[in-house]
């Protein structure tokens, strides 16, 4: 394939990519922003998002819609609601403290894990995409007759591939009106900046705490049912996500929700080109290289601010 | 007066019994053993691949060797002895798999240790089982046991390896399909073994590899790596393993959309994977190398409808008690193959105990011809005591009305090449 071409494929695969990991990522920093809990089962709530999925569609039968929108409801639901538990159950018990809430989500991860292989079983399964149809991508020329299109062999992506950057990108600016322009909003970015502050002005902290928790595993189960169309639901899906999302969290700055953004993007479409043109183990190792360096030179994040 | 009677007394009693406990237990290992021989079980230590990217092949591995110790414990047992599996999950993982063959060993005290199919766990494990002097029967298709990589306590006399495998394929993909081929392979052993015999073979046939894209086994997406595959393609060749198999063909057919060469693929890329799975049209009329037929076919033989039955399977290869868990049909045969090898050799070294394990490996080895029958339903093999590997026949199907319909069956021949190791020369 040529390099024209070539490109506009590596960009379309890593703009998905971001996208799902934009999702991960921000309920990361969320959790992160408001908690300061580093939530390392994080990616065991996106895999539970994708195999709900997969009970979801293949207990509705009928047209894959169907089974499909439903799911993008109930699963982030269900997920959020598990996450609330799980905060009110063993993070609240632990007092948030920065090192046990660490051990406390080690655990969790072992336990979703573990119950996802008892039950949903160590095969991946298939999700049908709501609607999927191949988009064969033109590309141009200067020829002999000049400029013109033609269309080359391979360059295509699908209409699910690229709902789901647009769905990616409402759901992220919903966020955003979420914690700027809303009530709720305004009560976490309150405990954010000043937890016993707000505490004194009579901010429910706590209910805020395991809201966050749950919007945040939400909006990683939200990402996991975008993409199980594309890829399969599998006990183990949660490991890659995690160590990205963590990347990209680090390399915006923690707590920072434009900074993740922005990271995402760039690792997920540096990810997507790296490897097209050289190879997936590259991208890893410069995106891991990119945290060493941001952590030594800059280690708020590119967006986060020092705090004291 | 009284007179003092030394009698039992419940201290003296116990002082008695401890004594005599003590004493049996200083008894050496074999008086103990002996006594029990004839009702102790033989132990076979299953090394199970229930977690990691080889669960699939696991759980249909698993449920194989269940039927099959049936079959032999209910017709007898081993010497009249039954068989005891004991089945440990290596979680895929060659340090795991090293782990697990020592607690068969020393742990469980097994007699063989037998099961695993992920080349890089055979590799990982091999070492120990030689050390420990375990027999170890791998039903792995890798060429690691041919290759004398191993010892001589690794055999693998239930299952062809790739080398024989692709060898056989080459004359038929470049007289069918075409000469310029493109190979897509898992990247570790088991898909090195594809890209350096594949290639070696179709070269031998005039044909020519433009291209050997080799993908992370880990790997969950794969439009990325397509690319890659040069355009005067006549032939894809692939060959994937893990989780993700499904979306790898899916995205395969996604990218050719309607112009795509030639593809010719080993059924591994969709082992317990359904073919009517939405998004797989394409392959329609594709080619795949099996190495059992998944579906049942017209001329299916008493041997093949008796070991489906057993192991729980339909004629389109999946579970009797849920259509959509399709089976690793093209490998899990080498189980039950296997563990008939296993019970013709523990009979034939007349074995007692783990201390008759050397003689086991050399009454294998001297094993020469299985032929087809209820103990070697995929076919007739011919068994090579010196390089521990087995040869059989291989299966290409092409997939019609979303089933796959054998087309043609290599001769045992076709597999063969010359040796490249003599286990027997090693120590025992």
């Amino acid at each position: 394939m040529e390099f024209g071409p070539h490109l506009l494929l590596a960009t379309l695969e890593g703009a998905v990519t971001a996208a799902v990991l934009a999702l991960t990522a921000v309920g990361l920093s969320l959790v992160f922003g408001v908690m300061r809990v580093v939530n390392i089962a994080h990616g065991e709530f996106y895999m539970l998002g994708a195999v709900i999925a997969w009970y979801v569609a293949h207990m509705m039968g009928g047209h894959p819609a169907l089974g499909f929108f439903l799911a993008l409801v109930l699963a982030p639901l269900l997920v959020g609601a598990i996450a609330v538990l799980a905060d009110v159950i063993i993070l609240k018990r632990v007092d948030y403290d920065p090192e046990r809430t660490i051990v406390a989500t080690i655990g969790l991860l072992y336990i979703i894990q573990q119950l996802t292989l008892m039950t949903y079983g160590p095969e991946a399964r298939p999700v049908e995409a709501p609607f999927n149809s191949r988009i064969a991508l033109p590309w141009f020329e200067w020829g002999e007759n000049g400029f013109q299109f033609y269309y080359p062999w391979g360059l295509s992506t699908t209409s699910y591939k690229l709902a789901v950057i647009g769905a990616a990108g409402v759901v992220l600016l919903g966020v955003w009106a979420m914690m700027t322009r809303t009530k709720v909003g305004l009560l976490m970015r309150a405990t954010q900046a000043d937890r016993d502050m707000a505490l004194a002005f009579g901010i429910p902290v706590e209910r805020v705490y395991a809201l966050v928790f749950g919007i945040g595993a939400a909006l990683a189960a939200l990402g996991a049912v975008l993409i199980v169309p594309i890829q399969q639901a599998h006990y183990l899906m949660g490991a890659d996500p995690l160590l990205l999302a963590f990347i990209v969290v680090i390399i915006g700055g923690l707590g920072s929700l434009p900074g993740t953004v922005l990271a995402a993007l760039f690792i997920g479409l540096s990810d997507g080109i790296i490897s097209v043109f050289f190879s997936p183990t590259l991208a890893k190792i410069l995106a891991t290289l990119l945290v060493g360096l941001v952590l030594v030179w800059r280690p708020q994040g590119l967006f986060g601010t020092r705090t004291a | 007066m009284t007179k003092l009677i030394k009698g039992t007394t419940r201290r003296g009693a116990l002082k008695t019994l401890a004594g005599a406990a003590a004493g049996t237990a200083a008894l050496p290992l074999w008086a103990r053993y002996a006594q029990a021989q004839s009702s102790e079980p033989i132990k076979i230590g299953f090394q199970q691949h229930s977690t990691g990217i080889g669960a699939a092949y696991g759980r249909w591995y698993g449920r194989t060797t269940e039927a099959a110790v049936k079959v032999i414990n209910d017709g007898g047992g081993i010497n009249g002895r039954m068989i005891e599996v004991i089945a440990e999950d290596d979680g895929t993982d060659p340090k795991r798999g090293a782990e697990v063959v020592e607690k068969f060993a020393n742990q469980h005290n097994c007699d063989v240790a037998f099961g695993t199919l992920f080349s890089h766990v055979v590799i990982g494990s091999s070492p120990r089982a030689g050390e420990l002097k375990l027999p170890y029967f791998v039903v792995s298709e890798g060429h690691h046991v041919a290759s004398g990589m191993l010892n001589r306590y690794t055999l693998q006399p239930g299952i062809t390896d790739v080398k024989s495998q692709v060898q056989a394929m080459a004359p038929y993909v470049s007289e069918n399909l075409g000469k310029k081929v493109t190979m897509i392979f898992p990247d570790f052993a088991f898909g090195h073994d594809h890209r350096d015999f594949f290639s070696a073979a179709i070269e031998a046939q005039g044909g020519e590899v433009l291209e050997k894209i080799a993908i992370p086994p880990t790997e969950t997406s794969f439009t990325k790596y397509f690319p890659r595959i040069p355009r005067d393609t006549e032939v894809l060749y692939h060959v994937m393993v893990g989780p993700a198999v499904l979306t790898f063909v899916k995205e395969l057919g996604e990218f050719f959309g309607p112009s795509s060469p030639a593809i010719f693929g080993f059924i591994d890329s969709l082992e317990a994977v359904d073919i009517a799975s939405p998004g797989l049209e394409f392959l329609e009329g594709t080619y795949f190398w099996e190495g059992n037929p998944r579906y049942a076919q017209a001329d299916q033989t008493e041997y093949d409808k008796a070991f489906r039955a057993a192991v729980g399977v339909d004629d389109n290869g999946a579970s009797i008690s849920d259509p959509t868990d399709v089976s690793t049909y093209a490998h899990m045969f080498g189980c039950w193959e296997t563990l008939h090898v296993i019970k013709h050799g523990l009979e034939h070294s007349g074995y007692q105990g783990p201390g008759d394990r050397a003689k086991l490996i050399e009454a294998v080895e001297a094993l020469t011809d299985f032929p087809e029958g209820h103990a070697h339903p995929q076919g007739a093999k011919i068994f090579n005591g010196k390089t521990h590997q087995v040869f059989g026949h291989q299966y290409i199907s092409r997939v019609e009305n979303g089933k796959l319909v054998r087309v043609h069956t290599t001769s045992i021949e076709d597999t063969l090449y010359p040796d490249e190791v003599d286990y027997t020369t090693q120590p025992l």
